[in-house]
């Protein structure tokens, strides 16, 4: 990063000193601006202009995505396929907030698919096949995880191997402990079917309506809370404080977009709501389909994790520590930061995160097999992380990245499928799928042309 | 200022397998003055910088800091002394603001959270008492600052931990002629302040403009450490090169491209 923005130094020197100054400064600046909304727009376009994007970029392409989906494809804007898209994209979506952390040090885990196929079959082979109760299969799959993280993260950064290499050793070595442990044990094998009820919950229920109403408001109101104790804290000091207008502003547009997903999902989604003629107590009767209505599971399970890990990111010693180190290792080094131990750590939270990804990929087809973690899974997921405006390069990226690219990611697989009709429909939906990670790649890279060149990182 | 040096040291060996790279090396640095350290390039002030910062373990020799006999084994010995060092290729994060990069590895925190109203006010007080004005914000990321800029907070951090030691490696050696004078500036409100400050510099007008006390090293030796108002710029390049005062002695005429304070 420093040999990207050194050659801007001179350029920067010259602005310093122009009337418009305290725009650049403000462009350039990490905490809020004060002013009005006007003011606060214009800062964030100029950061947008000078290439600090952030999701920007992904949220638009989702957006784009949606709406050609919604056009070309009937099925797609459905509300069934609404709770689908959610659903499907949990895997991938918690492998990627992993990732993310992963990233910002530059470093890479291709092993994480893998990794969570491994934990996904030592909770699945423990509950069905030994019966174990499910708290501690969940458990036994995220200590298997951690273990995986500590190994790789030791492994790169004690022994230094380069962590592509390390990761694509356990790439190939997971696949085999995977097959292993779905083939041997008490129990079904090739295919274990998912017979705990929380397990299978995850992905296949969903909360009760007012509860699915009381998590949005609450995710709603947490945020707002948090943006209020923000300002208070920085007025206090007499501190520039973000606008109470743009405040409002953002927790308004949380707040639609969250209980307008509630309400959709509140609503019954079941492809056939007539009532169809069954056999119960052997006498046929028309009997209503059950409602598949309400906020699924793993919304709660995504949301929780996300809000963590942001915070943990944001607001923690540690977080500051990891970008430190992502930014420039050695004046990390030189500031007294455990480098190695952050380095370890980064890959255990990826492993652990990749556990609880693999725990709701079974859930979400019900089963653990190889196939559904090899492939794509992980590219898919690292795609979701970049796509979102996580760099590969370290140093730059949030939670939220791992959450709008996830979603891109997500629906572009869910809308391409249907698509194309006959043979060749999976081929152009992996060439599609290649070309918009080749494009979240490409903004990233100019983006940090542009960066350097406007002093923004 | 008759009082102990700040940094004391005596008769310092070390060496690097065969190599010698030091010799009796005796150094002062005294509160309130720059203490600048000069030599041709092999001469060990960079060796000599690390012995002090704790990089290196001294093979023998004493270190005394304000008085007292201390070790030195690790950089973490340094600064819990007080005496931070401020790198050529500075120390920073780019992706990090000011105020992040000033309290980088010594956050403050209200139990798990970052204070981060705190530290900002904390930054902002630190360069104002220096009275830095080239800095708008700091929360400014470091990216988008100039050399002389990133130089400002380097040092600025050094203030805001109340170091008793700054050790300054070549901080003008990247910067045009403004931004130098921005720097030897901050320099000298540093000593101002009561600080010891060594200044390692190649830059002879830099060094006597700014030098209370101006110490040369050669081939490993301390060939001499003067006060300022004793030498000259003919004197010291002669010093630096031959490690001898030529026999003409310090009398001999100013140089024409002599510059002074």
């Amino acid at each position: 990063m420093t040999s990207l923005s050194k050659p801007s130094s001179p350029t920067d020197e010259h602005t310093s000193d122009t009337p418009d100054d305290a725009d650049a400064v403000a462009v350039a600046s990490t905490a809020p601006v004060s002013g009005g909304i006007v003011r606060y727009t214009r800062t964030y376009l100029q950061r947008v202009r000078g290439g600090d994007m952030g999701s920007l970029p992904a949220a638009t392409g989702l957006v784009i995505l949606i709406i050609l989906f919604s056009i070309v494809q009937e099925t797609f804007a459905g509300l069934y396929n609404f709770g689908n898209l959610l659903t499907e994209g949990a895997g991938p979506i918690l492998l990627a907030m992993g990732l993310v952390f992963v990233l910002l040090l530059g470093e890479i885990d291709l092993s994480a698919g893998y990794a969570a196929g491994v934990c996904a079959a030592v909770m699945v082979r423990l509950t069905s096949g030994y019966g174990s109760p499910w708290p501690v299969s969940i458990g036994a799959a995220i200590v298997t995880g951690v273990i995986i993280g500590f190994v790789i993260g030791w492994l790169r950064a004690k022994v230094r191997i380069p962590s592509f290499v390390v990761t694509l050793a356990f790439f190939l070595a997971f696949q085999g402990v995977m097959l292993y442990i779905v083939n041997n044990g008490k129990g079904q094998h090739g295919d274990i079917g998912m017979t705990d009820k929380v397990q299978l919950a995850f992905e296949n229920s969903q909360m009760p309506v007012w509860m699915g109403w009381a998590f949005g408001i609450v995710f709603v109101a947490g945020y707002a809370v948090a943006k209020v104790l923000g300002r208070i804290s920085r007025m206090r000091q007499k501190l520039a404080a973000e606008p109470l207008s743009v405040i409002a502003v953002k927790v308004g547009a949380l707040a639609i977009g969250v209980l307008l997903a509630v309400y959709a999902l509140n609503k019954n989604r079941a492809l056939h709501t007539k009532p169809i003629l069954t056999n119960v107590n052997g006498k046929l009767q028309f009997v209503k389909p059950p409602a598949v209505q309400g906020v699924p599971w793993v919304v709660l399970v995504i949301a929780g994790f996300f809000v963590l890990w942001t915070f943990l990111l944001a607001r923690t010693r540690y977080g500051r520590h990891v970008y430190a180190v992502g930014g420039n290792e050695e004046a990390a080094r030189r500031a007294g930061i455990p480098v190695d131990r952050i380095r370890i750590s980064v890959f255990v939270l990826c492993s652990g995160m990749a556990a609880v990804g693999g725990i709701m990929i079974g859930s979400n087809v019900s089963s653990v097999s190889v196939a559904n973690y090899g492939g794509n899974t992980l590219l898919l997921a690292v795609g979701a992380a970049v796509i979102g405006g996580t760099s590969l390069f370290g140093g730059k990226g949030k939670m939220i990245d791992a959450l709008v690219g996830g979603a891109v990611v997500e629906v572009i697989q869910n809308g391409m499928s249907d698509l194309v009709k006959g043979t060749n429909s999976s081929a152009v939906q992996y060439v599609i799928t290649g070309l918009v990670l080749l494009l979240a790649a490409a903004v990233d890279a100019l983006s940090r042309r542009r960066a350097g060149a406007s002093g923004l990182g | 200022m008759a009082d102990v040096p700040t940094l004391e040291l005596h008769n310092i060996n070390k060496s690097f397998g065969p190599v010698h790279v030091l010799h009796d090396v005796d150094f002062e640095a005294h509160a309130g003055e720059v203490t600048a350290l000069v030599g041709d390039n092999g001469a060990g002030k960079s060796t000599l910088v690390k012995c002090i910062s704790g990089t290196y373990s001294i093979d023998s020799g004493e270190y005394l800091f304000e008085g007292k006999k201390v070790h030195v084994h690790s950089p973490r010995d340094a600064s819990a002394l007080g005496i931070e060092i401020v790198y050529q290729d500075l120390a920073l994060c780019d992706n990090l603001d000011i105020v992040e990069n000033m309290f980088l590895g010594r956050e403050r925190t209200k139990g798990l959270v970052l204070d981060e109203s705190s530290m900002e006010q904390a930054a902002q007080e630190t360069l104002s008492s220096l009275a830095v004005r080239t800095v708008r914000s700091v929360r400014q990321r470091v990216a988008s600052l100039s050399g002389g800029q990133r130089q400002t907070v380097a040092i600025a951090k050094a203030v805001l931990w109340n170091s008793k030691v700054v050790v300054l490696d070549e901080p003008t050696a990247a910067l045009g002629v403004a931004q130098t004078a921005q720097v030897l500036s901050l320099v000298r409100r540093l000593a101002d302040r009561g600080l010891a400050v060594v200044l390692i510099s190649h830059n002879m007008n830099d060094v006597l403009e700014v030098a209370d006390r101006i110490a040369v090293l050669h081939l490993g030796q301390m060939a001499a450490q003067v006060a300022r108002k004793d030498t000259n710029q003919q004197m010291l390049v002669e010093l630096i090169t031959t490690g001898r005062q030529g026999v003409d002695g310090p009398a001999a005429a100013p140089s024409a491209n002599e510059v002074t304070a």
